[in-house]
């Protein structure tokens, strides 16, 4: 780890004025802290941000629900609102890391956290990301937890945040402030594919904070819920994950909100399969019709072709566990 | 500019300044291979006179921090770079907490920080003014055991015994948490709790036996 100063932020104010001066936000520091230890990461000041006022979920005035940016991952999963409102972001937090790293991790921190590539984590390998220009080892190398979805010739990272799959899903969005004010970014803007810059990873500029991830209301009655399929039962990044949520009345489906992990470059939204549940009535039939086109434009690597296929059912069953069956 | 040579954490030099404690054989050579020359004397020998000198030029950057181990209160100078884990275990002479992967990825390092379990790993120790830490050492009632330690022995639920300070501390987070109510969900929980002697099913045991299921 590279040497560092520090200094933690009374309020906000200082905390923006310290980062325009280049100083590295540190909320729970799970992800920093590591990649700093690797020297991925070499910011020269950290700006400890963990007593800013951004702690809460409240009630939004139009009917959704703002998390602040340093509530916890824990604090979030467990929040009565959040567990019966929108059950998805309950279980992809629960489902995500470990419950030591949930006491520590943010939501801010969250969606930030950079891609898990074995390559990207390694400083003695190649990868455009890290380093741009140097190539992308993963390429021609072990592949098989790498995405098929959102991909370059650049990088094929996935983007690791279960949680993020979820706001994708309910069509979240990003409050930022910065040194020029406030602004606000849907979720789908957000994360960014890596075209020919997968350096750059968020539509954050340079200083800006996060203070909250905001859903916004959808109608109700609305179902919602988080699966996750990796190489073992828990403390593991997801091969395959679906975020479901659907809101069916009348026994029609009116809305269907589906996104993906572990297979794209960022939280990876189904319109295709959204359209094809919506007005039809719920059944195994439609789910497995639905699910067929999952990953449409999938562009698998050498070791990672059975993420199609298995993209494809964890679709299919999220969307019977939620939706149920006739 | 050619960056210096990254030291690891746990070369990384703390000076305690009170209590004042003399440089063990550990942290003697720790700081004495990641500083090398230049910057050992700023580091190590230091007691609490060097407060407020002007580090030498090359050190890296520390900052004083006050927290409480174990209910006893320590207030230490530390190379930013230094972990709660690292400063447990280098310069506090807490060894209880064991260094397994110091990546968050196998939970050997769990402490209760403020009463919740934490990776001490990733947590840098900078950040922890006004803390209360807990560690294994400070875990049972004298020579009463904590009721989850005595477990770990009734239910034999160790091996090699590496993991089993974090096992335990974790148990006790996950026990507070009310996530201890079956079986499954101990399993679950206790999940950032790697074992590589596979003691799983007697680690569940010991966690129900303490919170009274068994
Ligand atoms: C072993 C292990 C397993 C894991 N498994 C999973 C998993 O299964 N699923 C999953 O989703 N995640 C997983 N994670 C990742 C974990 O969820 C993230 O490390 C965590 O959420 C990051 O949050 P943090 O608050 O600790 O971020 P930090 O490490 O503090 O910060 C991360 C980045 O975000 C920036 N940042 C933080 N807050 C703000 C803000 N408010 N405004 C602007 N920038 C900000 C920081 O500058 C930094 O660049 C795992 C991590 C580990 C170590
Ligand atoms: S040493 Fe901290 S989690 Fe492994
Ligand atoms: S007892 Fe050996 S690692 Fe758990």
């Amino acid at each position: 780890m590279y040497p560092f100063s520090f200094t933690k932020a009374a309020g906000t104010r200082e905390a923006l004025e310290a980062g325009r001066r280049g100083g590295r936000y540190i909320a729970g520091g799970t992800t920093l802290v590591d990649l700093m230890r690797e020297t991925v990461e070499r910011p020269r000041t950290l700006v400890d941000i963990s007593a800013l006022p951004m702690r809460e979920v409240t009630d939004t005035a139009r009917g959704g629900l703002r998390i602040g940016a340093l509530v916890r991952m824990a604090e979030a999963a467990a929040h009565p609102k959040v567990r019966t409102l929108y059950p998805v972001i309950s279980q992809a937090l629960e489902l995500s890391a470990s419950a030591q790293l949930r006491n520590m991790a943010t939501i801010g921190g969250n969606i930030m956290q950079r891609t898990r590539c074995a390559y990207f984590r390694d400083v003695t390998a190649a990868c455009n990301k890290r380093e741009p220009g140097s190539g992308c080892a993963a390429l021609q190398g072990y592949n098989r937890t790498h995405a098929i979805l959102g991909t370059s010739d650049h990088c094929v990272a996935t983007h690791p945040s279960d949680v993020a799959v979820a706001f994708a899903a309910l069509e979240a969005s990003v409050h930022l402030l910065g040194p020029d004010g406030e602004r606000s970014v849907p979720f789908a803007d957000f994360l960014l594919q890596p075209g020919d810059t997968p350096n750059r990873e968020q539509a954050l500029r340079p200083g800006e904070l996060i203070t909250a991830v905001e859903i916004p209301p959808h109608p109700g009655p609305l179902k919602s819920g988080y699966m996750k399929v990796r190489d073992r039962q828990s403390y593991e990044f997801a091969l395959t994950s679906a975020a479901v949520a659907l809101h069916v009345r009348g026994g029609v489906i009116r809305q269907a909100k589906i996104a993906v992990g572990g297979v794209g470059t960022v939280p990876w939204r189904l319109p295709a399969v959204e359209r094809r549940l919506t007005g039809r009535r719920p059944s195994d039939a439609l789910w497995a019709e639905a699910a067929e086109g999952a990953a449409e434009g999938a562009r698998p690597l050498t070791h990672n072709r059975f993420k199609v296929e298995l993209l494809k059912r964890t679709v299919e069953r999220q969307l019977r566990i939620v939706g149920g069956t006739k | 500019m050619e960056e210096p040579i990254p030291a690891q954490p746990s070369e990384t030099a703390a000076v305690p300044t009170a209590p004042p404690v003399r440089p063990t054989r550990r942290t003697f050579i720790t700081a004495t291979t990641a500083a090398g020359a230049t910057v050992a004397t700023g580091g190590l020998v230091a007691g609490p006179s060097r407060v407020g000198a002007a580090a030498p030029a090359e050190s890296p950057p520390t900052s004083p921090v006050s927290l409480s181990v174990n209910g006893d209160r320590h207030t230490v100078t530390v190379d930013n770079r230094t972990s709660l884990l690292d400063l447990l275990r280098e310069h506090l002479g807490l060894t209880g907490s064991k260094k397994g992967c110091n990546a968050g990825a196998c939970g050997a390092c769990t402490v209760l920080v403020d009463g919740r379990r934490v990776n001490s790993c990733l947590t840098l120790a900078v950040r922890l003014e006004g803390a209360e830490v807990t560690t294994i050492e400070g875990l049972a009632d004298g020579d009463r055991l904590h009721p989850l330690q005595q477990a770990f022995i009734d239910q034999d639920a160790f091996q090699c015994g590496y993991c089993t300070p974090g096992q335990i501390m974790s148990g006790v987070g996950c026990m507070q948490e009310g996530h201890s109510g079956s079986a499954e969900e101990i399993r679950e929980w206790m999940s950032g709790n790697i074992c590589r002697c596979g003691c799983y099913v007697k680690i569940v045991r010991a966690v129900e036996q303490a919170a009274g299921r068994k």
